[in-house]
């Protein structure tokens, strides 16, 4: 199967009755995604796009059997929502919303260290366009369209930077199985490597694009751990070749402020590492048209 | 967001961290009044801006009677001070902080930041201070102590303790920095900081710890709920750009280039940039419109964009997720109408509802350069700069 969702994956949306969750679940609805449920605390009972609202998660989990949730929820309360799907037993959580304190992202993160490796919630986001296993399901912002079904994995940072090199691909006739949008700021759920994982496993990918972009060590880490351990090619790209230092490029997280943060020093760790790295924004897809051509970079290591 | 320094010191002494007793004036008689209020008979007279490195640039003055007080109020108020922090625009002086000065036995580097890698509250401190965080980097790296907090029970006093043992404090200083540490700690958490500066933490002749100059940082996406904090930014530090971008939920940096970008989402508009650099020109700013971006956020993104004297062409760069394309192109074509655009506008526009979008780009009977692909965008951007534009938009419109 794909990575993190499919069509049988059971879905709530928390926030449900909001504007943009309300335009985004009928997206994912048409789009043939397994909706099951909304919460929307205070709204228990009704019915919302054709579908049961409860007030809580663990209600909603125990009515429909849930597994997954999109988060929608307004930022100051977003924290919460996050713990609040962890504690129902949630296991994949997507966070949409943008504009989480940080220091409610570090007591999220440490919140979620007290379950079991087995058991701890996969958490992507927040700040990130979500998750899109193409012609399966979708749990995100993304416009469905734009993806073709087919072998290659995307993970980025940005969304819509991510959406970019989908419709590149689109236009060469590359297909994606799944893209999972990481989101921007500085502490989020899933890492890079997190991802490249579960891509290395999925027998539905044989290739991985991974955008990523200035601030933090995330792609430098990745990049290594692909190095020793993957056998699927990359195709990477960083995103702020032209920023300055010490400004946040929008992203809470796109700040150059330490040593390794800039694109350049992150593509060259990129191309150390044997990833092909994209020469433009422009050329997401045709790099990874010629690295789909080439052989397998190494056996899988045993 | 930044605040001075004499804002970080009160927040500061609110958790118990020892400061230096001072006053921020904004006149010359202000600051001989304040000076003789503290007493004693040496003052330091500070620049307050948003900037490190002050002493270097002249910002910082000495003075041994109230008339050098005077002297050194007259000459700073409405000075413009370039540090490396401010870039060479530098930044003219408002206020200033007069302060008692005490003489000094040792100077103690200390913060706390926001470690990405650990996902905690990363406390450093050095034994010797005064100098730049990345200057003790660079000179004697082993000196630099590092603890990392647990955020569920926040930073315990035997931390503190160690740090100070580790800095070679007597046993009384040792009490007095605890303290301090503790309460700067708390500071950082208790407000939703993102950095705290002391630098120096100096150790006096008479053997008291106090925070000689302090720097807070605070996160943004925190501030709807530290008003106390929100209240202290001061908008003459900042580009009168980013405040009116702030005001329409825009997300503004002004660069150097001549081609003003309009681009959905900070991953796309990093790379809108790096194409137009890749097709040999230059991006003239950073925006980022975000999600749902109405027709009146498009319109003033382009009257922010064309605000900078040096935008010769504007690339507007749509990927539309949560957007939508012919919301887009409708604030595009109002914002043609309504403001006057003298520059050749091309617009790229992918995504949901892409059709609409485009038709109604097409319909207008406006002359917008039309792109498919991002090449093709920064391409027909940087060919437009190229081209003597021989009437504006604004003329064809009417």
């Amino acid at each position: 199967m794909s990575i993190l969702v499919d069509e049988n994956t059971r879905i709530v949306f928390q926030g449900f009755t909001g504007d943009k969750a309300s335009f985004h679940a009928k997206e994912a609805i048409e789009y043939g995604t397994n909706i099951v449920a909304g919460v929307t605390p205070g709204k228990g009972g009704a019915t919302h796009l054709g579908l049961p609202v409860y007030d809580t998660v663990k209600e909603a989990v125990k009515a429909t059997g849930a597994t997954a949730s999109g988060i929608f929820v307004p930022a100051p309360f977003c924290a919460d929502a996050i713990m609040e799907a962890a504690d129902a037993e949630i296991q994949l959580i997507v966070c949409i919303t943008d504009g989480i304190p940080a220091q409610d992202m570090m007591r999220v993160k440490r919140y979620m260290l007290r379950y079991s490796r087995e058991r701890k919630p996969t958490l992507i986001g927040p700040n990130c366009a979500g998750v899109i296993s193409t012609g399966k399901a979708m749990i995100g912002i993304m416009p469905g369209s734009i993806y073709t079904k087919g072998r290659v994995g995307i993970v980025s940072r940005s969304g819509t930077l991510g959406y970019e090199a989908a419709s590149q691909m689109q236009a060469l006739g590359i297909g994606v199985s799944t893209s999972v949008g990481i989101g921007g700021d500085p502490i989020n759920g899933s890492s890079f490597v997190d991802m490249l994982q579960r891509f290395e496993a999925d027998d539905e990918t044989d290739a991985v694009m991974m955008i990523g972009e200035i601030g933090g060590p995330q792609e430098a880490e990745a990049s290594l751990w692909a190095r020793d351990n993957m056998s699927k090619p990359i195709v990477g790209y960083v995103a702020g070749l032209s920023a300055p230092r010490g400004r946040r490029m929008g992203h809470a997280g796109a700040i150059i402020s330490a040593f390794g943060d800039s694109a350049l020093e992150k593509a060259e760790i990129m191309r150390n590492s044997g990833l092909t790295v994209a020469a433009s924004p422009a050329e997401l897809g045709s790099a990874m048209k010629q690295a789909l051509l080439k052989p397998a970079r190494r056996p899988v290591l045993a | 967001m930044d605040i001075h320094e004499y804002q970080a010191k009160e927040l500061l002494a609110g958790f118990g961290v020892p400061v230096p007793k001072g006053g921020v004036v904004y006149t010359p008689d202000q600051a001989v009044y304040r000076a003789e209020e503290i007493g004693g008979g040496r003052w330091v007279v500070k620049a307050q801006i948003h900037s490190g490195a002050r002493g270097k640039a002249g910002g910082i003055k000495l003075c041994t009677t109230l008339e050098e007080v005077r002297a050194a109020a007259t000459e700073l108020l409405g000075k413009k001070l370039v540090t490396h922090q401010t870039g060479p625009a530098g930044k003219i002086v408002h206020r200033l902080y007069v302060e008692v000065a005490v003489p000094i036995r040792r100077e103690i580097y200390l913060g706390f930041v926001l470690d990405r890698r650990s996902e905690r509250v990363c406390v450093v401190a050095a034994p010797e201070g005064g100098m730049e965080i990345e200057e003790i980097a660079a000179r004697s790296p082993q000196t630099i102590l590092r603890e990392m907090v647990e955020p569920a029970v926040g930073m315990l006093p035997f931390q503190a303790r160690e740090l100070s043992f580790g800095l070679g404090l007597s046993s009384s200083e040792m009490n007095q920095a605890v303290k301090a540490i503790l309460g700067a700690y708390r500071a950082f958490r208790d407000l939703d900081a993102t950095m705290v500066e002391i630098n120096p933490l100096a150790i006096t002749e008479s053997g008291a710890v106090l925070a000689l100059d302090a720097k807070m940082q605070f996160d943004d996406n925190a501030l709807f709920r530290r008003p106390e904090v929100a209240e202290l930014r001061d908008y003459a530090e900042e580009d009168p750009r980013d405040a009116e971008a702030a005001k329409h939920g825009l997300n503004y940096i002004a660069l150097e280039g001549s081609i003003g970008c309009i681009v959905n989402g900070a991953g796309l508009a990093m790379a809108t940039m790096d194409m137009i650099t890749h097709a040999g020109g230059q991006p003239a700013n950073f925006l980022d419109i975000g999600g749902g971006a109405s027709p009146d956020r498009v319109a003033a993104a382009f009257r922010l964009v064309l605000s900078d004297p040096r935008v010769r062409c504007v690339l507007v760069n749509i990927f539309a997720g949560i957007n939508r394309c012919d919301w887009v192109a409708e604030g595009i074509i109002q914002a043609a109408r309504d403001v006057n655009v003298p520059v050749p506008i091309v617009a790229r526009l992918a995504g949901t509802n892409v059709e609409q979008g485009r038709a109604i780009l097409r319909d207008s009977g406006l002359s917008i350069i039309t792109a498919d692909t991002l090449a093709d965008a920064a391409e027909k951007a940087v060919e437009a700069l190229n081209t003597p534009v021989t009437r504006t938009v604004r003329e064809k419109v009417s």
